[in-house]
């Protein structure tokens, strides 16, 4: 590429391109996460100008909090049950959508819908849903399961969790999966047909692995997604009944602006940072072992 | 074997309806009962309306203040998305076009800070931007997503700049045109169809965002639509009729641009995800 000549110049263009969105990145990204860092060896409590260092005496703090344990191991049956069962969906919905059905657009239009409207709000919609409306057909048709509201139970509340977070990201997902299953290639298909192959071994033998990029991306934002939900647990379960429902993002947030213990607080959304960067990395190497070229 | 196929088509076309049907219910159920008295809606929340209460979303309206957090939310979205847009492009090409080590280990710095997750920054970052008095105004707010959102921005524009052939800029450049105005002119048209993908992307991220304004908008005054639904919900718990209205209103307008540019959205969550 020709540049510009001279050292001021090419500075200045330099500035000009990369200034503003380096500048942003390191100011709200960068400097933010390693002073973080330093937060979590202070004593901070929200207030006072001074914050004292303690050492490692929060991450002692982080290893003796039972609760920001259990809403971690919460968390952790919450990431597995709506990854799988996310992408489970998603993928079969994309498959039925890709072979000619009537309506198509109509139908992948509408599973994405949910998609549009925010955690907050989904919370409060399905929160209607679950204290009054399965409940009063629950009642009037007797169907046990519904009599009382989900969201009053410890056992089920987890659950409602899980079937919104599935309802709100399938649709996503699928549009991922579309693209992916439009870019098989259509030759390879024939020559699997003329071949002999029936449509089951076709989508086990070529089509899935042939999608391992799709897979790697709806793996790794569904992932992502499941470990920071905030919004949802928020407004649908407020984390109750009795702390049953607390995800590992809500638990952060309490303890750093409600209890006012910043420096714990901070060394846990640390320690969540490294388990989190740890699973994702380690899923982004093994689905890149097993992808395969067309 | 064609009957046999067809039936098949059939029986798929009618599970994937009541499928959808399902799927959309929650929003039915929303509409219905924010058009209903509170008493209708704790009786029998299935019926349909007998009467319209229109009270219902007159009353959300003022109490929520819907029109400044939805001018908010507007002016947050837009000028973050436009900034994203912008800044994202320039970046991205100028990362291209100037493959130095430097500049390939910033781009790869950039695709790896992706995965910090944004609860390891929000506490530093309440606190160097309180102590820097710069909580509760709109314009940290936007330079702040312009600094979430660059990474993806950055990332998605560099496959794509990758791909467009450079003899043109060198054209335009030997031709005496300078630098910026070479970009806005050949390069930014070019890149378009990727612009409308990352701007849907932030839209559908921004537009919804509920913690990070959370933070930064302390004042009532300037609080967005996630933000006021939240509170508004939060103050007013016996009356479903005008929640319900509120959820309508908080989400009418997305469905709106949803319904004329679906096809666009939903081709830009496709193209974001394949690069």
């Amino acid at each position: 590429m020709i540049g510009e000549k001279g050292f001021w110049n090419r500075l200045r263009v330099r500035l000009l391109f990369t200034g503003p969105t380096l500048f942003a990145f390191l100011t709200v990204m960068i400097i933010p996460f390693i002073y973080g860092i330093y937060l979590t060896f202070t004593s901070w409590d929200g207030i006072s100008v001074a914050h004292p260092l303690v050492g490692f005496k929060n991450y002692g703090s982080v290893f003796a909090d039972s609760e920001f344990w259990s809403s971690f191991g919460l968390t952790l049956k919450y990431v597995l049950f709506t990854v799988v069962l996310t992408n489970v969906l998603a993928f079969l919905l994309a498959y039925a959508l890709t072979k000619s059905v009537k309506g198509q657009n109509v139908f992948r239009a509408g599973f994405f819908m949910p998609n549009l409207v925010g955690g907050i709000v989904l919370g409060f919609i399905w929160q209607f849903i679950f204290n009054n409306v399965l409940v009063y057909l629950g009642q009037k048709a007797s169907i046990g399961i519904f009599s009382a509201s989900w969201l009053a139970d410890p056992d089920k509340a987890f659950w409602t969790l899980v079937i919104v977070t599935i309802w709100q990201y399938a649709g996503y997902m699928m549009v991922i999966y579309v693209a992916g299953l439009t870019g098989v290639p259509a030759d390879i298909q024939e020559a699997a047909s003329i071949d002999g192959a029936n449509s089951w071994q076709k989508l086990i033998r070529m089509t899935i692995p042939m999608m391992v990029p799709s897979f790697i991306v709806c793996l790794f934002l569904s992932l992502q997604r499941g470990f920071m939900v905030y919004d949802l647990n928020l407004t649908l379960t407020k984390g109750g009944p009795f702390g049953s429902t607390q995800l590992v993002s809500m638990h952060v947030y309490q303890k750093a602006f409600l209890s006012r213990d910043y420096g714990v607080g901070q060394a846990e959304a640390f320690v969540l940072f490294l388990l989190v960067a740890v699973i994702t990395l380690l899923q982004v190497y093994f689905s890149k072992k097993m992808e395969v070229e067309a | 074997m064609h009957v046999k196929r067809q039936l098949g088509s059939a029986a798929k076309f009618v599970v994937l309806a009541i499928l959808l049907v399902l799927f959309l219910i929650p929003f039915l159920l929303l509409l219905l009962n924010s058009l209903k008295e509170n008493a209708m809606i704790t009786s029998n929340p299935l019926a349909l309306p007998t009467s319209f209460q229109f009270a219902n979303y007159s009353n959300a309206f003022k109490q929520m203040n819907y029109l400044d957090a939805f001018t908010n939310t507007i002016i947050i979205t837009a000028f973050s998305v436009i900034l994203i847009g912008i800044c994202g492009a320039m970046t991205a090409h100028y990362f291209v076009r100037n493959p130095s080590r430097l500049n390939q280990n910033t781009f790869l710095f950039m695709v790896a800070s992706m995965i910090i997750p944004f609860q390891a920054i929000m506490i530093p970052l309440v606190k160097i931007y309180g102590s820097l008095d710069m909580l509760n105004s709109k314009t940290s707010l936007i330079f702040m997503y312009l600094g979430f959102g660059s990474s993806l921005a950055v990332f998605i524009y560099h496959g794509f700049i990758k791909s467009i052939p450079k003899e043109l800029e060198e054209a335009a450049m030997i031709d005496g045109c300078s630098r910026i105005r070479m970009f806005f002119q050949i390069v930014f048209p070019v890149l378009v169809p990727t612009t409308v993908t990352i701007g849907i992307l932030n839209v559908l991220w921004i537009w919804n965002d509920f913690l990070l304004p959370s933070l930064i908008l302390v004042e009532p005054g300037q609080r967005t639509l996630p933000l006021s639904t939240f509170s508004f919900y939060g103050t007013y718990t016996v009356d479903y009729g005008p929640l319900m209205a509120s959820l309508m209103l908080t989400i009418l307008p997305v469905v709106i641009v949803y319904l004329f540019a679906q096809k666009y959205i939903i081709q830009g969550v496709m193209q974001g995800s394949v690069k």
